[in-house]
């Protein structure tokens, strides 16, 4: 992960004054062996498998909360917010911590990759036949070497109104 | 002094303390449009708030201030040294009337034209180099103008001030007196004499503050002389600043919010600490640690004191609103107010000030009698309010107490019959206490009238709710004729509880040490065992059957990982909210902690059974357990985990209330459900006692025999084993309606969703999460006796002709209901669907002798109907009871004026046929 880094925090120096470049800088991940990105700005934090105190008459999406450095933090297991099953409970599992309006969230994901530095030219919007749920919380997908990656909108993931109707 | 007032000094020294430094800078780059601006936009911060405050001599320095700086923002003046220092001498002008404020909390009298005209006079660029000409014009600083020009600034502006200050009269004359010996003194001295030189004289500091002290000055020896005061004086006043703003910084909320975050925190990791410290005998930490420990209690402290305030904040309006009260009311009122520096958390204050207002009112309102009143009572005229405040333990107590006349126990009854929250006898069996609570209810209020101030049923349930909400409890004590006691009871701070941490599950939850009443061990080997009630677990405490509420299941906890647990051995956590006293089963309990409440995230706000969540010293994150919720949740929500609570959402139409329903199945499809309120019995007859009448299965039942109707026609009823079955009952009749099971009682909104097209079924409705038929009771009944609803009311009221009700409601369903409601009770029903087809009955020439009316209608609602017919319809004399799901007080002074005789919340059977009855005699009697 290191390697990957080195090259985004130049970029970034670069990137702040004006985004003319294109380029983008994603932490990604993996659910269920597909490719997630989240955009790198909106990260506060990643975790190893954390203990978690469970919430009961929570939505089911909501694995529980736990204390990160002295604040509760809410922790979502992507996988069920996503319409897949659930964990295998072998698997440890990470989570990635993003901060939506003061309050933070722990995405509960399979594994956390590297952060990757993306161009404007290998994105796409989202097929109009993927699955609503995904389409929901997805700004969009970009073509990589081999794979797709799917790139999360955190608001839209942690807006829970949807869910329901979905 | 006056909140805002203190706020308005603090913020403005703040702010003439950043613009000294900002013009000193200006002079310095008097091209900076930025430091310009800035200076500009405090300047006319300052005007504004003078202007929105009242202080116009403040403002119109401010305003001549703003006018130069805003020529040198549009470049229509140069920055010069003069110009600033113009300007500065007019900030200190403003910080000395600053001054007079603070310490009188008014300005003092007066204007500062000679200032002001020099500002002008700066504004129209005619002040610009020629500094030493300008004051010519200018009446009492004439000497020291020219320093203006050649000293740098600060002590340049000093020298202003003394001249200003100058004709000052001595500083014990009262501040309205001053005028007339101190300007004949300075007039004559003056070389203008047109020019007033009133404006100076003005800075008066009645208490004899150093202000007005000068440095005998040429121009006034006469004002100044005899003060001893002298030059230290002067320069003490200028540099003193405001002791408002030096005794106090403002700082963000959130700065402190986050500071006492990280307390919280700190406290933790010690209590982690010294946890570990407990474990080891020996080490050579203990000191530190201990020391570590002591510094972090005094810090946690100190912190949770800078959000403390005194309720005295709270209680600052009440005097003033007591006399205002008092002069309307002509009584004669006194409020005394004791331990109002009791101090509580910022936020709970926020809370419980108008909860506090609202019932200060109350007690000066209906608490308090009339002189007259009260003098034949013996008592003296005055009546007395005291509002007291004092900590007990974690806690603060709030007594507002007044020696009127106490609660009026029988108009609360007379009330609550009204209202239909109790019927006569029910309030009978009660004890005052009980019946005391009534007022607690929403939409109560015994004021025979709607005064400006009280009696319009926004009351003590507002109040109640409110101090609920912030953890509280409230108590009513009342002696007739002696007055009555409010006793309330709020924790010192929401942020830092005392919690019960108990374990459920294996779930660790923690619950609020000011609900737990005790706890109580029941065990098979213990003295108390829990007992069940068709599955409702309840507990025998002290000859009183204690509800119990099960945390599993109320969370819908499963216990399959930790299932090791004794599961003869349960505690229960007595818990109190407000008057209802249950207690929540739990596997085991821990220790009290200290815990910080903190917010659930907005995802789980929806979830009431918690009130926040936490951290404890292991580090591991808790849920707090609201009792209220829980108290409210279980009130409603039957103990079986079927009753989902999802539904709520979805039904948002309007005009549904809840209702007591009473779930069964029987025959092939969804569940069915009946309203409750028309159930007499439940009972479970043995088939092999059926016997056949008349091609009926008929029972015995209580010396009668009961026809059994099933509900699917299809039914055939077995020889043996036993059959559930819904009793109706009306007068000596009653009839069997056969069921598979009987699954539930729920509290629901019935909004029947689909209309039935089978005979007996009124519709589909969700109930209880689940698509479920609603049966039409009328159907079966007439199926069991053709002639029910006929012949009960001939048996009924055989020696009146029958009674003629109109019912005009909207809702299909609710004419259903109350057609053989009201036919069973003996009344002739008609039934409408809305008031034209009601008014068109009229015009046809109908008679009815009572008229039950919906309020919300499509189209004509209740109270223009019930207005149309009381203006001048044929039906005018006619009695009317309006019929709504909103019966608060409101609703039904509304309807009062709008001419309904009386005001029945819907879904109360007995309420609306005590109703009509009462309506009905009454009409014969006036008759």
């Amino acid at each position: 992960m290191s390697n990957a880094k080195l090259p985004s925090t130049v970029r970034k120096s670069k990137g702040d004054d004006i985004v003319v470049s294109g380029n983008q800088d994603y932490v990604t991940m993996t659910i269920a062996d597909q490719m997630f990105g989240i955009p790198v700005l909106q990260v506060q934090d990643v975790l190893g498998h954390q203990r978690i105190t469970r919430i009961p008459l929570a939505p089911p999406e909501v694995a529980g909360s736990l204390n990160l450095r002295g604040r509760i933090v809410t922790a979502i297991d992507v996988r069920l917010r996503l319409g897949l099953t659930g964990r295998p409970k072998d698997k440890p599992g990470m989570s990635i911590v993003v901060d939506l309006r003061g309050e933070l969230y722990s995405l509960m994901v399979d594994s956390v990759g590297e952060v990757l530095s993306l161009t404007k030219e290998d994105f796409e919007r989202n097929p109009a036949t993927l699955d609503p749920r995904w389409r929901e919380v997805s700004t969009g997908i970009y073509r990589l070497n081999g794979q797709l990656m799917v790139v999360l909108d955190v608001p839209r993931l942690l807006n829970f109104t949807t869910i329901e109707t979905a | 002094m006056d909140d805002l007032l203190s706020e308005f000094l603090t913020e403005t020294n703040e702010n003439l303390s950043v613009l000294d430094v900002e013009l000193v800078r200006l002079e310095q780059n008097p091209n900076n449009p930025e430091l310009l601006s800035n200076i500009f936009r405090l300047v006319h911060t300052i005007k504004g708030t003078c202007g929105f405050l009242g202080l116009p001599r403040l403002e119109k320095v401010a305003h001549a201030s703003e006018n130069v700086l805003g020529k040198f923002r549009d470049g229509e003046l140069t920055i010069n040294p003069e110009a600033v220092s113009l300007i500065l001498q007019a900030l200190d002008t403003i910080k000395s009337l600053l001054a007079v404020l603070e310490a009188t909390e008014a300005e003092p009298p007066g204007d500062d034209l000679p200032l002001i005209e020099r500002l002008n006079l700066c504004a129209e660029g005619k002040l610009g180099a020629s500094a030493p000409a300008a004051p010519a014009p200018v009446a009492a600083p004439p000497p020291a103008a020219p320093a203006v020009a050649a000293a740098e600034s600060r002590p340049a502006t000093l020298d202003e001030l003394e001249a200003l200050w100058n004709s000052i009269p001595g500083p014990n004359d009262p501040p309205p007196a001053p005028a007339v010996p101190a300007s004949t003194a300075v007039v004559a001295r003056a070389p203008e004499p047109v020019e007033e030189p009133a404006p100076s004289q003005d800075l008066v500091v009645p208490d004899a503050e150093p202000v007005a002290a000068k440095m005998p000055a040429p121009v006034a020896p006469a004002a100044s002389g005899g003060n001893s005061g002298g030059a230290d004086a002067g320069a003490e006043a200028a540099t003193k600043e405001s002791a408002v703003a030096a005794q106090t910084i403002r700082v963000n909320v959130d700065l402190l919010e986050n500071l006492m975050t990280m307390v919280s925190e700190l406290v933790l990791t010690r209590n982690q600490l010294l946890q570990i410290l407990r474990s080891q005998k020996e080490s050579e930490f203990a000191a530190p640690l201990q020391r570590l420990n002591h510094v972090t209690s005094e810090l946690q402290e100190g912190v949770m004191k800078t959000r403390m305030q005194p309720i005295g904040n709270a209680w600052a309006k009440l005097p003033r609103l007591v006399r205002d009260l008092a002069h309307e009311l002509n009584k004669k009122i006194d409020l005394q107010m004791l331990g109002a520096d009791t101090e509580l958390d910022r936020q709970v204050l926020e809370l419980i000030k108008d909860p506090l207002t609202h019932m200060v009112r109350n007690s000066a309102d209906h608490g308090l009698e009339i002189p007259a009143e009260r003098v034949k009572a013996g008592k003296t005229e005055t009546g007395r309010i005291t509002l007291n405040a004092y900590h007990e333990g974690g806690h603060i107590i709030i007594e507002i107490q007044d020696d009127g006349k106490g609660l009026a126990i029988d108009r609360i009854k007379q009330k609550a019959i009204q209202n239909g929250m109790a019927s006569e006898g029910e309030l009978a069996s009660m004890t005052d206490q009980q019946i005391i609570q009534f007022i607690m209810k929403p939409g109560f209020s015994t004021a025979a009238k709607v005064t400006n101030v009280s009696g319009r049923g926004v009351g003590m349930d507002v109040v109640k709710t409110n101090i609920e909400k912030i953890g509280g409890t409230i108590e009513i004590k009342s002696a007739q004729g002696k007055g009555s006691t409010f006793v309330i009871k709020i924790p010192l701070t929401l942020a830092i509880v005392s919690a019960l941490i108990v374990e459920c599950a294996g779930e660790r939850f923690a619950i609020p040490q000011i609900s737990v009443v005790e706890l109580v061990r029941a065990a098979s080997d213990s003295e108390h065992t829990i007992e069940r009630l068709k599955g409702t677990p309840v507990l025998r405490l002290r000859n009183r059957l204690l509800p119990l509420v099960s945390l599993q299941q109320l969370l819908r906890l499963d216990d399959s990982e930790d299932a090791k647990k004794p599961a003869d051995e349960t505690f229960i956590v007595v818990t109190q909210v407000g008057t209802y006293t249950f207690g929540i089963m739990v596997d085991r309990v821990f220790d009290t902690e200290e815990i910080v409440v903190k917010p659930v995230a907005p995802i789980l706000r929806h979830i009431e059974m918690f009130s926040g969540n936490t951290i404890l010293g292991d580090g591991s994150v808790i849920m707090i357990l609201d009792p209220n919720g829980i108290a409210s949740a279980t009130g409603e929500m039957a103990m079986g985990e079927a009753a989902g609570k999802e539904t709520t959402a979805v039904q948002t139409q309007r005009q549904e209330d809840k209702m007591a329903l009473l779930l069964f199945r029987a025959g092939e499809g969804a569940p069915k459900a009946v309203p409750l309120s028309l159930v007499a019995r439940l009972e479970d007859v043995d088939l092999a006692t059926v016997e056949m009448s008349n091609g009926l299965p008929v029972v015995q039942y209580r010396g009668k025999l009961m026809p059994l109707v099933p509900i699917d026609p299809n039914f055939v009823v077995a020889s043996e084993g036993r059959q559930p079955v819904l009793v109706f009952a009306d007068g000596d009749r009653s009839m069997g309606l056969i069921v598979d099971e009987i699954v539930d009682i729920v509290e629901e909104k019935l909004n029947v969703q689909l209309a039935a097209e089978r005979p007996g079924l009124m519709g589909s409705a969700i109930i209880a999460g689940k698509a479920t038929e609603v049966i039409d009771a009328g159907f079966f009944l007439t199926q069991a006796y053709k002639d029910w609803f006929g012949s009960s009311a001939q048996e009924g009221f055989e020696e009146e002709k029958l009674q003629r009700v109109l019912l005009v409601d909207d809702s299909p369903f609710f004419r259903n209901l109350l057609t053989p409601l009201l036919s069973v009770a003996g009344y002739d029903v008609t039934a409408v669907e809305n008031a034209g087809d009601a008014l068109a009955l009229c015009e046809a020439g109908e008679d009815f002798d009572v008229i039950v009316s919906d309020i919300e209608m499509p189209g004509m609602s209740g109270f223009d109907f019930a207005e149309a017919v009381r203006h001048g319809s044929r039906w005018q004399r006619i009695p009317m009871v309006a019929l709504s799901s909103h019966a608060s007080a409101r609703d039904l002074d509304r309807g009062r004026i709008a001419g309904f005789n009386d005001y029945v919340a819907k879904f109360d059977r007995d309420a609306l046929l005590f109703a009509l009855q009462q309506t009905l005699t009454d009409q014969k009697g006036a008759a």
